[in-house]
């Protein structure tokens, strides 16, 4: 018995230590991903011509990535006017009045749409816009970004919302409010911050995203804010350049990506922070 | 007697027009999924009326013959995933298991943050340091010597190439990792802490509760939460494109470069011309949208069954 006992210690000593080894073992590649971009990505991201000129040929020293922060920048943004307002509205749906059949089922589809292929988004841009205006857009990329958004930010602003305790809403409805003043003049500037923050992490996401830009926004040698022409992509520089053989175009990849991830990594880590605070306040509530 | 009085009440309210605009305005996210699904169908639809069924078995992929099959990518698609949620499997049920144990909190919401960004990370970024940094690595110590030692096992003979099958499979793992912790956390979370308690009560060890308690009443939630990580690991495309070697056949072993159906479409889509190419190619689309929305919704219904069932 007491052998068996000592076994059953051992078991278990060995079980919690292997899961955190593992779980150690899970923090490795994020070490190495964000410690390898800032090495690689600061020689060239270091120098501010970097952040003023557009690219150069191979061996014409001073070239950078402007044109695609712009075109990013660009596109990521009518990406947002078109995804931000019609998620937050479809988020306040289905925190407010989704206790339903209906409700449910538009959960489940946009929960499946979070998991759709971002290259298939881009056919489906590619063939919607492209084809009918016969060349690559700025419109067609920042459509495809704002069809990856849509699910994010509903089903971010429904869990920001929901957060908002039902107190708040029946104090207004004991006031004589109705449901829509309730809803538009309480319950969301109450949780606003969460709205905000949820629809900054689809922006970041849509930063980041190179596939469903490949034949849409198509990518900008040159200068350009013009949507209805190709537009220029930090992740399409990173891509395009990553699979060069030229050291300098490597370089100015790696210093795209270290761009991306460290405006990534803001986002995330703020909203993080508005998350926690407006957990804390809608406690006190 | 409540009946009569609720009626009339009933009568007098007015429309709530909110409720139905915002209803409106949240039915563009299926409106949406549904569209793209029919716009792809209607860009494949020359490949599918040409190629017929058999499109999904044939083997060569000729573009200048017009002579496609995506039998190599659905092959490709299917090995890098199976062996990335492999991979991935053991390492995020280890971080779930240690996230959703209560007490120690701060350190526990240190590793969350660490692991879930992992998931903030753009894929294109994972793509360019598998490339130049762990493609390498993998190659000289693992790739290499496993060959070498264990190559008369056909899967693992080689010889080894930089970019193949196995490193996109090493960096989907390290990809799927966030999805499958987090989910399966939460689901851990889910099981009442009764059933752990009375575990504890009669003697057993945390070891103990939580392989023969916690885990077998979440697994089907574990079980989602793999699914959905697999689903992510069909439609991941630009890291895999830039490690996979885009070599459009079926490989002999795990250590040979191959290609993916959504690599085959972020390399070529923009080159194809005529009618057929490029229909080929949404083809694959098609088929690896189909794909994953199905084992999207298998993975949530598997995942609401159990916080549904345990809540």
């Amino acid at each position: 018995m007491r052998i068996r006992n000592r076994w059953r210690r051992l078991q278990n000593t060995l079980a919690l230590s292997a899961a955190y080894a593992l779980t150690g073992i899970a923090l490795v590649p994020l070490a190495l991903v964000l410690g390898y971009t800032a090495v690689r990505g600061l020689p060239a991201a270091s120098h501010l011509d970097f952040f003023l000129n557009v690219e150069r040929p191979v061996g014409i020293p001073g070239g950078g990535v402007a044109h695609a922060i712009a075109g990013t920048g660009v596109m990521v943004g009518l990406a947002s006017v078109m995804a931000i307002p019609v998620g937050v509205i479809g988020g306040l749906y289905l925190a407010e009045y989704g206790g339903g059949r209906w409700a449910s089922g538009v959960r489940l589809a946009v929960d499946v749409l979070v998991g759709a292929p971002s290259i298939a988004i881009g056919l489906f841009a590619y063939a919607l816009i492209v084809v009918p205006l016969h060349h690559f857009s700025g419109w067609s990329g920042s459509v495809a970004l704002a069809v990856l958004m849509l699910p994010v930010v509903i089903r971010t602003s429904e869990g920001a919302i929901a957060l908002i305790p039902s107190s708040l809403r029946e104090s207004g409805l004991a006031l004589g409010l109705p449901r829509w003043r309730v809803s538009l003049q309480l319950v969301v500037p109450a949780a606003a911050p969460g709205v905000i923050t949820g629809a900054l992490l689809a922006v970041a996401r849509a930063a980041g995203e190179t596939a469903p830009l490949l034949f849409t926004g198509f990518g900008n040698r040159f200068w350009n804010l013009d949507p209805s022409q190709p537009m220029a992509a930090l992740p399409l520089i990173v891509f395009h350049d990553a699979l060069t053989p030229f050291r300098s175009l490597q370089d100015e990849a790696w210093g795209a990506a270290l761009v991306l991830v460290v405006l990534v990594l803001l986002v995330n880590l703020f909203s993080r922070w508005v998350l926690r605070r407006q957990i804390r306040l809608a406690g006190q509530l | 007697m409540i009946q009569a009085l609720r009626l009339p009440l009933r009568a007098r309210r007015p429309p709530d027009r909110f409720r139905a605009v915002t209803m409106a305005v949240s039915c563009i996210g299926p409106l949406v999924l549904i569209a793209v699904v029919v716009v792809l169908y209607r860009v494949a639809q020359p490949a599918v009326a040409h190629y017929g069924p058999g499109f999904l078995f044939a083997r060569s992929w000729n573009p200048v013959s017009l002579d496609f099959g995506a039998w190599p990518f659905i092959y490709g698609t299917l090995a890098t995933s199976a062996i990335a949620l492999a991979l991935a499997l053991p390492v995020g049920l280890a971080v779930a298991i240690v996230l959703a144990q209560p007490g120690a909190q701060r350190v526990r919401a240190t590793i969350g943050t660490g692991v879930e960004l992992l998931a903030a990370i753009p894929s294109v970024v994972y793509g360019i340091w598998a490339l130049y940094v762990m493609a390498p690595f993998l190659f000289t110590r693992v790739e290499v010597p496993v060959s070498q030692r264990l190559g008369f096992v056909a899967l693992l003979s080689g010889p080894p190439r930089q970019t193949s099958l196995f490193t996109a499979a090493v960096v989907l793992a390290v990809m799927i990792l966030p999805t499958l912790s987090a989910v399966s956390r939460d689901v851990l979370r889910a099981v009442p802490s009764g059933l752990r308690e009375s575990a504890f009560a009669l003697g057993a060890t945390w070891w103990e509760t939580t392989w023969k308690v916690t885990l077998p009443a979440a697994r089907a939630g574990i079980f989602g939460a793999a699914v959905l990580a697999l689903g992510r690991a069909l439609g991941e495309t630009i890291a895999v494109t830039m490690v996979i070697g885009n070599r459009p056949d079926v490989p002999a072993s795990i250590f040979y470069p191959a290609y993916t159906l959504a690599s085959v479409i972020a390399n070529e889509f923009t080159e194809a011309t005529g009618d057929l190419y490029p229909a080929a190619l949404a083809e694959l689309g098609l088929v690896l949208i189909l794909v994953t929305l199905a084992v999207n919704l298998l993975a949530q219904v598997l995942v609401r069954s159990t916080s549904r069932a345990t809540r």
